[in-house]
């Protein structure tokens, strides 16, 4: 690993983090957004594995770990909300969720 | 610095709570009767964390090789979160069987969202307000869509949820390149080099970044679309603790991160960003409120300004502001869950009766709902001697000290539009005929946690000086 420099890695989790955000913006369909919002989360995971390598020290790598068990929770949760909502409405399409208008 | 066994007994808050949360599971599996029992015990809970965290004020230490801190700071913030929860779960009892929903689950995800909060308020390291912040948003995304066969709870809760994701998404971010950039995750180093750091541009970037975040969970202008979407869908009991406390734990973590600034006087580079969004969050709630015909809607704007008047202290960052803004996060808490209280109680079922017609003629129905109602409004709207108008003060005061005047002056003037909007409620409420004919069934429960938030208001609002010295005495 140590023979890529660091500015490789960092450059493709910040590509990684940019399409997530991206994707969140633009894209419609809840399921989408949220694959988008993992992705987000995964590329941090990535700058904290690339700096914890670089910097010798083990706390990014730890931090990654807790970061995974939480996106899992939010996985479980993220996904449950979505399915109640399917069976109400049967679409997750963002725009089609509209109630609230101001 | 206390060693070894000693510790556990001074992280007791945290302790009581968690141990709490099993034995809630257990009720709940157990037995039929969890209904009667459980918010009961978790008001006991409550209680009971409330005022061991005052008593023990003064027993400040940074817990478990630098991870996190009792006493002090951390144990105003847990008397907020704990007595806000407390009186959120009185007002429920009542109030979750005409909502159609009743789910154990409820309460025990109450108590899982104020541990999260409480660990946030004491955070010492990078990691605990990470695992804090997520324990409390994740449950919080749940409560927001407790009933599930409702649709717009089911909006809300997904809406709440994706935001929030996002949100995190951003805060994860930030903390990688903080952590490229120190080299460790630690608060303490954080502060000790902050002037230093502020130099490194991979620093700044990860901070504005874990700023954005937090903007969000704070709702603040530009990231407050979620907000009023999310307060209008979700159960009213369960957006009065999301509104206070979930809001009181966000700052606290940005109190935390700025710490250098606040005690130590360093340069506060962020300043621009917070003033920004302090001024856009103040006048985009005020003035979009006004034209709101809901209650719920309306407070969810006035929970958008209020917290630009927070920002102001966060912009000013000197000492007082930071005794200025948890003033303001106590008495905004019992405002706030005073007002939604009151709403869950004129509540019908199916979301009606949350529109401004309902309340007219309320003085005639019910003169303690009108008169308390009126109190909670004209301490959100921040009229002299009630609580709201001292937390406004001390911010201003010290953003003037701070040379923030252009920003204190928007304040004020945000603070006299909202008084339109507030006192439109009680006109409504005391000089217009009763629209529509229905009875309110006023539960005893919910009247209760009424009463106890407007003792709280009149005290801070005729008192201030009694918790503000406790404030100044536990910050260093």
């Amino acid at each position: 690993m140590s023979s890529i420099p660091m500015e490789y890695y960092l450059i493709l989790s910040a590509f990684m983090f940019s399409v997530g955000v991206a994707g969140v913006l633009i894209r419609r369909n809840a399921i989408v957004v949220f694959m988008c919002i993992e992705l987000m989360l995964n590329s941090a995971n990535l700058s904290l594995v690339t700096f914890s390598s670089y910097l010798g020290n083990p706390i990014g790598q730890v931090f990654v770990f807790f970061v995974m068990t939480v996106a899992a929770a939010e996985a479980a949760v993220g996904l449950a909300i979505i399915i109640a909502i399917f069976r109400n409405k049967k679409t997750v399409n963002i725009d089609e969720i509209n109630i609230f208008k101001w | 610095m206390p060693q070894n066994n000693y510790e556990y007994f001074l992280l007791m808050p945290q302790i009581i709570i968690a141990v709490g949360i099993v034995l809630s599971v257990l009720i709940e599996i157990t037995t039929k009767k969890s209904e009667q029992i459980l918010p009961w015990f978790s008001i006991a809970m409550f209680f009971g964390t409330a005022f061991y965290s005052v008593f023990n004020i003064n027993q400040n230490f940074v817990l478990f090789s630098g991870m996190i801190e009792v006493g002090g700071k951390p144990a105003i913030f847990n008397f907020i979160f704990n007595i806000g929860a407390a009186l959120v779960v009185l007002s429920s009892i009542d109030y979750l069987k005409k909502y159609g929903t009743y789910y154990g689950e409820y309460y025990i995800l109450i108590q899982s969202s104020v541990l999260g909060m409480m660990v946030m308020s004491g955070a010492k390291d990078i990691l605990m307000i990470f695992m804090g912040l997520e324990l409390m948003s994740i449950c919080f995304y749940v409560l927001a869509g407790i009933n599930r066969k409702k649709l717009s709870a089911n909006e809300a809760s997904m809406k709440y949820f994706l935001l929030g994701a996002f949100a995190t998404g951003f805060i994860v971010y930030g903390i990688a390149l903080l952590y490229g950039a120190t080299g460790t995750t630690s608060i303490q180093n954080l502060v000790e080099n902050f002037v230093t750091y502020s130099s490194n541009i991979i620093f700044v970037l990860g901070f504005v970044f874990f700023l954005i975040g937090f903007s969000f969970k704070i709702a603040a202008v530009p990231f407050h679309m979620w907000v009023p979407d999310v307060y209008q869908g979700s159960a009213t009991t369960v957006t009065s603790l999301m509104s206070t406390t979930g809001k009181a734990a966000a700052f606290s973590v940005l109190i935390i991160v700025l710490t250098a600034v606040f005690t130590f006087n360093a340069p506060n580079v962020f300043r621009p960003y917070f003033a920004t969004i302090s001024a856009l969050s103040m006048l985009f709630g005020s003035i979009v409120a006004i034209s709101q015909t809901n209650l719920k809607r309306m407070l969810a704007y006035s929970s958008i300004s209020h917290a630009g008047y927070m920002a102001i202290g966060l912009a000013a960052g000197n000492m007082f502001s930071v005794a200025g803004i948890i003033f303001y996060l106590a008495a905004y808490a019992f405002m706030n869950i005073g007002a939604f209280t009151i709403i869950s109680i004129v509540e019908g079922e199916d979301d009606s009766r949350t529109d401004f017609d309902s309340f007219s003629g309320l003085n005639d129905k019910s003169p303690v709902l009108a008169a308390t109602m009126a109190l909670f409004m004209f301490a959100l709207a921040g009229i002299p001697p009630l609580a709201g108008f001292f937390g406004k003060y001390y911010v201003f005061i010290a953003a003037i000290q701070s040379k923030l005047t252009w920003l204190a002056i928007l304040g004020v003037l945000s603070s006299v539009i909202s008084v339109y909007f507030y006192i439109r409620v009680v006109v409504v409420m005391y000089f217009r005929e009763a629209s529509e004919d229905f009875k309110i069934n006023i539960s005893p429960y919910s009247l209760i946690a009424v009463v106890i938030a407007a003792f709280f208001i009149l005290v801070f609002g005729i008192l201030p000086d009694t918790l503000m010295n406790v404030i100044l005495s536990a910050l260093p």
